[in-house]
């Protein structure tokens, strides 16, 4: 995963709390055992729905979806953040967010956005006027840009070190060997264990 | 100042620090098979795993619930199912899977074998991991990506937790269940109020609970949107524990206990929250929208969307769920009824339902199912009797697995379907495309089967 900087495009508006990653990525698509080809997926239930706003011309190639809060919430599935990034989405902007989504976009590369709820509705405000307006989310200041404003934004600053870094938690976990070596040696011996042959 | 049993429990595994974040060591590691992805990772990084005998596999999410000698219909779910048994395999790692006495539902087998140990940090690649929080365990659900960090290192790197304390005091009245009291904190805390918190459950009303109403409770912390639940274990944890096939036994059990004994929040620790509920005034209760906050006690109405904090939130869930407001819950009438579930699957949670359904009919028109969590429940269950009591009522009585829950399987509801359902998520087309889910407990979802329509099971015991 390369490190993320800045995100700069046009927004998707998805005026709705409590979206869940069930909506996201319905389960349907979870028997794959590929990373790729979420993509066309995305809110597949909901995009039956001529008037959602993803079948919304006005609203094509956006990179950045703007959603109401508690987003990405219910079942842990990275394949939600994989189909809104391979959809093309490069952040989502939300009042809040499910830790385990924000877990997910730490390790995926999708910037989980979280902002004031006057920013959220100035942000939709701005989209519904001019679909065309282009926002900033700059994840060094953590601040989202705006046409006509500017605000900063929340994330947890481990998520912002990975996602600025691109980092990969097994290299940093793999740098601790000796440690993770020395912890183990002073578990209990009675910890479970099961033997792969003859399961009990 | 002192610390609560979550941080006790973090501090103990904790190794060090890496960037800001913390590195814990995982006691244990629950896989199912939609974590071929994470597999595909170590195979990409030249990785094996690295303690497989601290890695246990199970098949759940997609397997078929009925006929098992049947080949799979599902050409992605066969296959998904051979990758995940290719894998452990290759890695050595335990599998309970089709075919296994131990095959079940990832929640429901781990406490069931004792491998879900008092003191554990544990991880599964499932937002209900919460449940084995129950035996007093530490236990997170993450994405596939941390599955595979953990297959890799037996680690998680992970930001500190806050923590909040859910006092729940009172005796539960009769026909009342750990389910209602789950729905009750969901409703309380708000559907994702608890986010970036583990939560403790305390109080009278827990500690009189049996360790599987236990489980019902912790489980559902997912939809309070907490990082995980846990309850102190105390003689209901190690009577339950003790003697399990993979508990400690002997001297080891002697010692084990000893530890656990004192894994309890000090008195003098503070909570960043601390939210309390009176478990005397709970009734059953009835989800109506599309949240598992939007619920009601049988005896009220579906509120109306202006009574209602978010008046488009609610209209949006009323026309999913094809409700105009203000409805009687006892005059919604129900198509399908499904009994199962990590939540709820669990050997009392089918005696509950078997109690309501015995002597009686499923009524006409209703497809109702029960589907055990685990070989070993269906097992039990089946040397009391209880199969029988389902099928001569008229329910469907089938193999373990999360069935209906998500619907990745077969077993899934028609568009329009109204379900009285005993699993967790009433979401949007959760149990199928346009489906409309009920979450109740187990003796409520057993009464609306028999009576067509939701009904108050305090007047049908």
């Amino acid at each position: 995963m390369a490190g993320v900087r800045t995100v700069r495009g046009r927004m998707m508006p998805l005026e709705r709390d409590d979206v869940d990653t069930d909506q996201i990525m319905p389960k349907q698509f979870l028997t794959r055992v590929e990373r790729t080809g979420y993509g066309a997926h995305v809110f597949h239930d909901w995009r039956q729905d001529p008037s959602f706003v993803f079948n919304d011309a006005r609203f094509a190639g956006a990179s950045v979806l703007v959603a109401g809060s508690n987003f990405g919430s219910g079942s842990s599935r990275e394949h939600a953040v994989w189909g809104l990034l391979q959809y093309g989405f490069e952040a989502v902007v939300a009042p809040s967010f499910s830790d385990i989504f924000v877990g997910n976009c730490a390790q995926s590369g999708l910037l989980p956005v979280r902002v004031q709820h006057e920013t959220y509705r100035a942000l939709l405000a701005t989209v519904e006027a001019d679909p065309g307006a282009e926002v900033v989310v700059d994840l060094e200041d953590t601040r989202v840009d705006w046409p006509a404003g500017t605000a900063t934004f929340d994330i947890d600053p481990m998520v912002r070190e990975a996602l600025l870094h691109g980092l990969d938690d097994v290299n940093l976990i793999l740098a601790e060997e000796e440690h993770i070596v020395a912890y183990e040696r002073r578990r209990p011996s009675w910890s479970v264990r099961v033997p792969v042959e003859g399961s009990r | 100042m002192g610390s609560t049993l979550a941080q006790k429990i973090w501090d103990q595994h904790r190794i060090g620090e890496v960037r800001g974040r913390d590195l814990l060591y995982i006691d244990l590691h629950l896989v199912h098979e939609l974590g071929s992805q994470a597999f595909g990772g170590l195979d990409l990084r030249g990785l094996p795993v690295r303690r497989p005998e601290q890695t246990v596999a199970t098949m759940d999410h997609n397997v078929p619930t009925g006929d098992r000698t049947l080949p799979i219909a599902d050409p992605l779910a066969a296959k998904q199912l051979q990758v995940l048994r290719d894998n452990c395999e290759r890695h050595g790692v335990p599998l309970f899977g089709l075919g296994s006495a131990r095959q079940g539902i990832v929640h429901v087998i781990g406490p069931e074998a004792g491998l879900t140990q008092p003191g554990m940090a544990m991880a599964c690649g499932d937002s209900h991991t919460a449940t084995h929080g129950a035996l007093g365990a530490l236990a997170f659900g993450v994405g596939t990506s941390q599955v595979e960090h953990v297959l890799a290192t037996q680690c998680l790197l992970l930001s500190p937790l806050r923590q909040l304390a859910v006092d729940i005091e009172g005796a539960l009245a009769p026909g009342v269940t750990a389910k209602d009291v789950a729905l009750a904190v969901v409703a309380t805390v708000g559907f994702g109020g608890a986010a970036g918190h583990v939560i403790e459950y305390r109080g009278s009303t827990v500690r009189a609970m049996s360790m599987e109403g236990r489980l019902t409770l912790c489980n559902m912390s997912a939809e309070a949107g907490a990082r995980a639940g846990l309850i102190a274990p105390d003689a209901t944890t190690f009577s339950f524990l003790e003697g399990r096939t993979y508990a400690p036994s002997g001297d080891d059990w002697t010692a084990a206990t000893a530890t656990w004994a004192r894994l309890r929040t000090d008195d003098d620790a503070e909570f960043d929250s601390v939210v309390r509920i009176d478990a005397t005034t709970l009734e059953p209760t009835v989800t109506w929208g599309t949240t598992p906050a939007m619920s009601a006690p049988v005896s009220g109405r579906v509120p109306r969307a202006e009574e209602t904090a978010s008046h488009s939130q609610t209209e949006r869930a009323l026309a999913y769920m094809g409700l105009a407001g203000g409805e009687r819950i006892v005059d919604l009438p129900v198509d399908r009824v499904f009994i199962g579930s990590c939540t709820n699957s669990r050997i009392e949670d089918l005696r509950a339902a078997a109690a309501v359904a015995a002597g009686q009919k499923v009524a006409a028109g209703v497809r109702a199912m029960v589907v055990p969590g685990s070989m070993p429940v269906k097992a039990q269950a089946e040397r009391e009797g209880l199969d029988a009591v389902f099928r001569e009522a008229g329910f469907e009585w089938r193999e373990p697995g999360c069935s209906m829950c998500l619907g990745m399987n077969e077993d899934v509801a028609g568009p329009g379907e109204r379900c009285a359902s005993t699993s967790n998520r009433n979401f949007e087309g959760r149990q199928g495309a346009g489906a409309r889910t009920h979450l109740v407990s187990p003796e409520m979802a057993a009464a609306a089967a028999v009576a067509g329509h939701f009904v108050d099971v305090r007047e049908v015991r």
